[in-house]
């Protein structure tokens, strides 16, 4: 008899970005601070 | 209040005003499917986690600056900056060809001048000459077209003025001429490439 496969192949880690680059991502958000001076915006990293 | 139930722009909206992990839940949700369709286009794990890096460092750059415009197209604009992003990757690599060390060596890769050798000359030659040849084959008035907009590079209105055509008839027999040189090609066998 035919074997069925019905269980699909986990691949739920393998496309997904590393761990160290969504803490990179985090950090720099709360890094980044974005200051207006007379109409002008500013990027700052405060790290 | 569960994560899920959040729709993107509440999620954007809290973000911009400050709190971070909505930021947090906005990655998580849509990495999956961002990380996907990076690679699908990149084939190269590094290259998709740069991009995808640079992606969201984008995102945050603009949702802090208040640049974004809330339209409930959270997704598709990431999708759009990915794909952007990726674009500025080939074009890049296409300016500076990455020397690509695979065991043996070839200089001559990296410092091509793009000219062609002697052998590429010679087959550049011929197949100028078959063209040509096949070009004579053509009825006279497809022929006449397709030489003054090929080869005297004339556009279709200075065709029109100089064989007293409408331009359309010009398109026509130029589309004509490029339709019989196909089936001249197929017919002869010849093979037009370098």
């Amino acid at each position: 008899m035919a074997k069925l496969y019905t269980e699909k192949p986990s691949n739920s880690n393998t496309f997904k970005p590393k761990t160290e680059t969504i803490k990179f991502l985090l950090n720099y958000s709360k890094a980044l601070n974005v200051s207006v001076y007379k109409g002008l915006k500013f990027e700052s990293l405060n790290n | 209040m569960n994560s899920k139930s959040i729709s993107d722009a509440t999620l954007v909206s809290q973000y911009i005003k400050g709190d971070e992990p909505s930021l947090s839940i906005l990655i998580k949700r849509h990495q999956q499917r961002l990380y996907s369709f990076i690679y699908s286009k990149v084939y190269d794990r590094d290259v998709t986690e740069d991009v995808f890096q640079d992606t969201f460092i984008k995102v945050i750059r603009t949702l802090k600056r208040g640049n974004y415009n809330e339209e409930g197209k959270f997704l598709p604009w990431v999708m759009r900056i990915a794909h952007n992003l990726v674009i500025d990757h080939f074009r890049k690599n296409n300016r500076m060809p990455k020397f690509n060390n695979s065991g043996d060596f070839d200089i001559f890769s990296v410092l091509s001048d793009g000219a062609l050798n002697a052998e590429g000359e010679l087959v550049k030659s011929q197949i100028a000459r078959d063209v040509r040849a096949m070009v004579e084959e053509l009825p006279e008035e497809q022929k006449s077209v397709l030489v003054m907009r090929i080869y005297n590079d004339m556009s279709f209105k200075e065709i029109s003025e100089s064989t007293g055509v409408s331009i359309n008839t010009a398109l026509g027999r130029m589309r004509y001429a490029l339709i019989n040189l196909r089936k001249l090609i197929e017919k002869h066998n010849i093979v037009l490439t370098n």
